[in-house]
C-alpha cells in the first residue's frame, strides 16, 4: 500500500491542507451514497475549490494508477458513488457557484456543485427556471444529474437533464479539460454532449455545466382521478396519451400506497380506489383551462369513479402533497424498502402490474407501487426486514424478477436512478456481449486504464458469465428528508 | 442487399480487405458534409416500419423507411415528429436523416431530432449487429450510444434500424409576420422566447419576421392578439420550403453556408442576403465565404460555421475543424466503433 499511502502525500502537496481527508472519523461521512447497503471506506477523499484542483487530482491519480471516483451530493440510489477503499474519492461539493446567469440568452452557467434547486432559484426573478426535477432537487447538484441523466415528475413534457443542457465542460482521468457542446444549439463533431450524460463518471468529470432555462408556466392544475382497477387506470394513462395530450406529469398510485400515504398527508384521496392517477397540466391560464378540460373527458370515460380537479394553489399542492409523502409513508410501515427503478411500455402498464401482485404471493412481501406513469417508470418499493437475511435474499429475488420482467416487456431495467453498483448485474440481462464490448471500447477511449469509477455501470462480460443467473440489490434510502418520488 | 445477413457479409468482406464503404441509400444528402467514398454500401432497399403504437408515441423502422412515409403514417394517428427533419423531395430516409442528425424549423421550441432518438440497431466495422436504446421513453442504462451515432454521419457505423418518439400534433397553429429589420428581429425572437408563449418557428429574411404559434386553441388565440403582426395565409408551404431550403434565398447561391450561434449573438458583420431560423440561433449565408475568417468570427460569439452546400467538396471538409484535444478524441471513439476505419471515410472530419 505504499503507492497508496503515497497518493495521499501527493494530494496534500497539491491542495490546501484541509482539502485532503484520511484519518478513519474523517473519512467516514463518505462512506456511501444514497444506497447504503454498500459502505466502504475510500482510501482519501479530495475536495477541490476549482477546475484547476480538479484536474491536478486527476493528474496525481493517473501518473499513480490510482482510481478516482467523483461524487456529488451523494443523493443517487444506485450506488454511483460508492467509494472503493483503493481509490481517491474526489467531492465537487465545493465547486459550488453559479458563474453566469443570462436572462437574454436563457441560460445559466455553474459549476457542478450547485444544487438542481438553487439553479430555479436564481432564474426565478427573471420568471425562468431549470425543468428536470428530480426529488432529491433540494440536495442534488447538477454535476450528479449530469452523470445520472437524472429525470422527474415533470420529465414527459420537459425532457430529461439531457434535454435541457448546452454545454460541459470536462476533465479527462489525463487531466485534459475539453469543451463539449456549445451554447448555440449544435456543436461541430460527434455528439459527446449526449454520450456524456448519464455516463455515471465513467468518462470524466464534469468541471462546468450550461444549461438551458425556460420560461415558467404562469399557471399548473391537477386533476385526481380514481379507479377500482389497476386495468382501467393503466388504460387511463395510454387514452390521455392517444388523445394528444402531453401533461406536465402523470402520476400513479396503488391501493396499498394509498392506504399508507392518506392518514399521513390527508390528501384527500379515496380509500376504496384500487389506483389514482395524478395528471397535471401546466401552461398558460387559458392553455390549462382548455386542457383539463380535456383531461377530465379522458379520465371519465376510461371509468373514473371520481375524478376531481384542483380548485386552487393550496388544493393543488395538497393533491401532490400525498404523491410526495409516499416514500416515507411507506418507510414508516416496514424497516426497510428496495426501490426498484425499471420501465416499460405504457400499454404494459397493467399487465406488469397484475404480475408484481402475484409475485407478493410467491415471496411472501408486501410491494407497493407508485410511480411516473406517464413515462413508464415503475418504482415498485418492496418491503423487507434487513434484520432478517433470509429477508433480505427474498426482497432482492423478488427485484430481480420484476427487473426481468421490466426487459423481456421490452423496457429497461433503470429508468433515472442509473445503473451504479446496484443494477450492474442485470446489465447482463438487459445487453449482450456486443454491446456491452462496445461499452468497454468506449470506457477505454476516454480511459485507457479505466481508472474513472470502476466497476461501476458496465459489468465485465467475465462477471455476466459467472453470473448465470440473475440477481439483484436493492437499497435502503438515506438522507430520510429528502423527498422521494 | 435488403436483409441484414447480406449487409453484415458486405461490411465483413470490406473490413476484410480493407477496402472503404459508402453507406447511403435516398442520396438526398450527398451534398453534406465531406467527400463520397468507397465501395455503395446500399441501405434503401432495407425499409418498412417495423413497429408502430401510437399511444406509445413510438415508432421503429428500418434505415432505409423514407422520411416521407413514417410522417404520413404518424400523420393518420395525429402525430408528427417534432424536430421537422428536412425531407428533401421526399428521398430523405430515416437512417440518413438520424446520421446526419438534422432538425427542421421547430428544433429551437421542440428540441434536436438527437432528443427524440430512443434507440438504434447497427452493425460496426467488425460486422456485429448491435441495439442500443429501446422502445422507452426513459433508459438510463448504458451509455447512449443511439444518440451518439445521431450526427455522426455514418463514421462509426452502418445504422440499421430506428426508434424514434413521436408527438402529437398541436391543435392549432398560425403564423404572423412582422416588418422589420435585422437588429429588431433579433431582439423580438429573443424577448418572445423568454415569455410562456407557444412558439414553434421562427424565420426572419428581407425584413420580414415570421413567427409560428402551435399549441392549444386558446394559447394561440392569446399568443396571437397579445404579438400583433399579420396572420400569413399558406404558412404550411412557407415552413416547408424553409425546412427543405427550397425558398428563392437558399438557390440564390451555389454555395451555402450555416453558421449556429448563441440566439441572442448579435448580428454578423455581413451585408448580404441572410436568413434567421430557431429564434437567432440559426443564420444562413448564401455564397462563398472565407472559411477561417468566418470561423474565427462566428467561433469568438461561442458557435461555429459549416459549407452546408457548395459545388465542390473541399479537402478541409465541409465542418469546423475541432480542438486537438477532441480531434484525438473523436479518432479514439472512431477505432472504438469502426477499428479498421471502413465507414465514410472523410465524411464527418478528414481525419476521420
Amino acid at each position: 500500500m505504499a503507492s497508496l499511502a503515497h497518493v495521499t502525500d501527493l494530494l496534500r502537496r497539491a491542495l490546501p491542507a484541509e482539502a485532503v481527508r484520511s484519518s478513519p472519523e474523517e473519512l467516514k461521512p463518505y462512506e456511501c451514497d444514497a444506497l447504503t447497503l454498500y459502505r466502504q471506506t475510500p482510501l482519501a477523499v479530495a475536495l477541490p475549490a476549482d477546475e484547476t484542483q480538479v484536474v491536478r487530482v486527476l493528474r496525481i491519480c493517473h501518473e499513480a494508477g490510482v482510481p478516482l471516483i467523483a461524487r456529488g451530493a451523494g443523493t443517487g440510489l444506485s450506488g454511483g458513488a460508492t467509494p472503493r477503499s483503493d481509490a481517491v474519492l474526489m467531492s465537487l461539493a465545493r465547486l459550488n457557484r453559479i458563474l453566469d446567469l443570462d436572462p437574454l440568452g436563457r441560460t445559466a452557467r455553474v459549476q457542478p456543485g450547485v444544487r438542481n434547486l438553487a439553479i430555479s432559484e436564481a432564474a426565478a426573478p427573471y420568471e425562468l427556471y431549470y425543468a428536470p426535477d428530480p426529488s432529491s432537487q433540494i440536495a442534488c447538484t447538477i454535476g450528479g444529474n449530469v452523470a445520472e441523466n437524472s429525470g422527474g415528475v415533470h420529465c414527459l413534457k420537459y425532457g430529461l437533464t439531457l434535454h435541457n443542457l448546452l454545454a460541459l465542460r470536462v476533465a479527462t482521468i489525463e487531466g485534459e479539460v475539453l469543451e463539449i457542446g456549445a451554447r448555440s444549439l449544435d456543436a461541430p463533431g460527434y455528439d459527446l454532449l449526449a454520450l456524456l450524460t448519464g455516463s455515471e463518471g465513467l468518462l470524466g468529470v464534469v468541471t462546468e455545466v450550461t444549461v438551458r432555462l425556460i420560461a415558467r408556466p404562469p399557471c399548473a392544475r391537477v386533476v385526481l382521478a380514481a379507479f377500482a382497477s389497476l386495468a382501467a387506470a393503466g388504460q387511463a394513462v395510454a387514452d390521455v396519451i392517444a388523445a394528444g395530450i402531453i401533461p406536465a406529469g402523470l402520476e400513479m398510485m396503488d391501493r396499498p400506497t394509498i392506504a399508507a400515504v392518506e392518514p399521513v398527508a390527508r390528501a384527500g384521496y379515496p380509500l376504496d380506489a384500487e389506483a389514482i392517477l395524478l395528471c397535471e397540466s401546466d401552461g398558460t391560464a387559458l392553455e390549462v383551462e382548455e386542457e383539463i378540460v380535456r383531461i377530465e373527458a379522458v379520465m371519465r370515460s376510461a371509468g373514473a369513479s371520481d375524478c376531481r380537479v384542483s380548485r386552487d394553489e393550496a388544493e393543488r399542492l395538497r393533491f401532490w402533497a400525498g404523491r410526495k409523502a409516499a416514500f416515507p409513508a411507506m418507510g414508516a410501515l416496514s424497516p426497510d424498502y428496495y426501490c426498484m427503478d425499471g420501465s416499460i411500455p405504457r400499454q404494459r402498464l397493467a399487465a406488469v402490474l397484475q404480475a408484481i401482485r402475484q409475485m407478493e404471493g410467491k415471496y411472501g412481501l408486501r410491494c407497493s407501487n407508485v410511480f411516473h406513469a406517464g413515462d413508464g417508470n415503475l418504482h415498485p418499493l418492496i418491503l423487507f426486514d434487513s434484520n432478517l437475511p433470509e429477508e433480505v435474499a427474498r426482497s432482492e429475488a423478488f427485484g430481480g424478477e420484476i427487473l426481468e420482467l421490466c426487459v423481456r416487456e421490452g423496457g429497461s431495467i433503470t429508468g433515472e436512478h442509473g445503473v451504479g453498483v446496484e443494477k450492474i448485474d442485470q446489465m447482463c440481462a438487459q445487453f449482450g456481449s456486443g454491446e456491452l464490448e462496445t461499452f468497454h471500447a468506449v470506457k477505454r477511449a476516454f480511459d485507457e486504464r479505466g481508472l474513472l469509477n470502476p466497476g461501476k455501470a458496465v459489468p465485465t462480460l467475465h462477471r455476466c458469465a459467472e453470473l448465470g443467473r440473475l440477481h439483484v440489490r436493492g437499497g435502503r434510502l438515506p438522507h430520510p428528508e429528502l423527498p422521494r418520488f | 442487399m435488403s436483409d441484414l445477413a447480406s449487409l453484415q457479409e458486405q461490411i465483413r468482406a470490406a473490413a476484410g480487405a480493407r477496402r472503404p464503404l459508402l453507406i447511403r441509400a435516398g442520396g438526398s444528402k450527398d451534398f453534406y458534409g465531406g467527400p463520397l467514398e468507397g465501395e455503395l454500401l446500399d441501405l434503401s432497399g432495407f425499409s418498412g416500419i417495423s413497429d408502430y403504437q401510437p399511444t406509445e408515441l413510438v415508432i421503429t423502422a428500418r434505415a432505409g423507411t423514407r422520411l416521407i412515409e413514417i410522417e404520413g403514417a404518424l400523420a393518420e394517428h395525429g402525430q408528427m415528429l417534432a424536430c421537422e427533419s428536412p425531407q428533401f423531395a421526399g428521398r430523405a430516409t430515416l437512417g440518413g436523416t438520424v446520421a446526419a442528425g438534422l432538425s427542421g424549423p421547430r428544433r429551437a421550441y421542440a428540441g434536436a431530432l438527437r432528443d427524440f432518438v430512443l434507440g438504434l440497431e447497427m452493425i460496426d466495422g467488425r460486422a456485429e449487429r448491435l441495439r442500443f436504446g429501446g422502445k422507452v421513453i426513459k433508459n438510463v442504462a448504458g451509455f447512449d450510444i443511439s444518440r451518439l451515432m445521431t450526427g455522426s454521419l455514418g463514421t462509426l457505423g452502418v445504422i440499421s434500424e430506428v426508434t424514434l418518439k413521436s408527438v402529437p400534433r398541436p391543435r392549432a397553429e398560425c403564423t404572423l409576420q412582422f416588418e422589420m429589420d435585422q437588429a429588431r428581429a433579433l431582439e423580438s425572437m429573443t424577448l418572445w422566447s423568454a415569455r410562456p408563449l407557444p412558439l414553434s418557428a421562427t424565420a426572419w429574411h428581407d425584413d420580414l419576421l415570421c413567427v409560428r404559434l402551435s399549441g392549444a386553441e386558446a394559447a394561440v388565440r392569446a399568443a396571437r392578439e397579445s404579438l400583433g403582426g399579420e396572420s400569413v395565409s399558406e404558412a404550411e408551404r412557407y415552413w416547408e420550403e424553409v425546412r427543405e431550403q427550397r425558398l428563392p434565398f437558399f438557390t440564390s447561391a451555389p454555395e451555402l453556408w450555416r453558421v449556429s450561434l448563441p440566439a441572442h449573438a448579435p448580428a454578423l458583420p455581413f451585408a448580404g442576403p441572410l436568413l434567421i431560423e430557431w429564434g437567432g440561433s440559426l443564420r444562413w449565408l448564401p455564397g462563398p465565404q472565407e472559411p477561417r475568417a468566418l470561423q474565427a468570427l462566428v467561433g469568438g460569439l461561442g458557435g461555429h460555421a459549416m459549407r452546408y452546400r457548395a459545388p465542390l467538396k473541399m479537402p478541409e471538409g465541409a465542418f469546423q475543424s475541432l480542438s486537438p484535444a477532441l480531434l484525438r478524441l473523436h479518432q479514439r471513439l472512431k477505432a472504438a466503433f469502426d477499428p479498421l476505419g471502413i465507414f465514410n471515410r472523410g465524411r464527418l472530419h478528414p481525419e476521420l
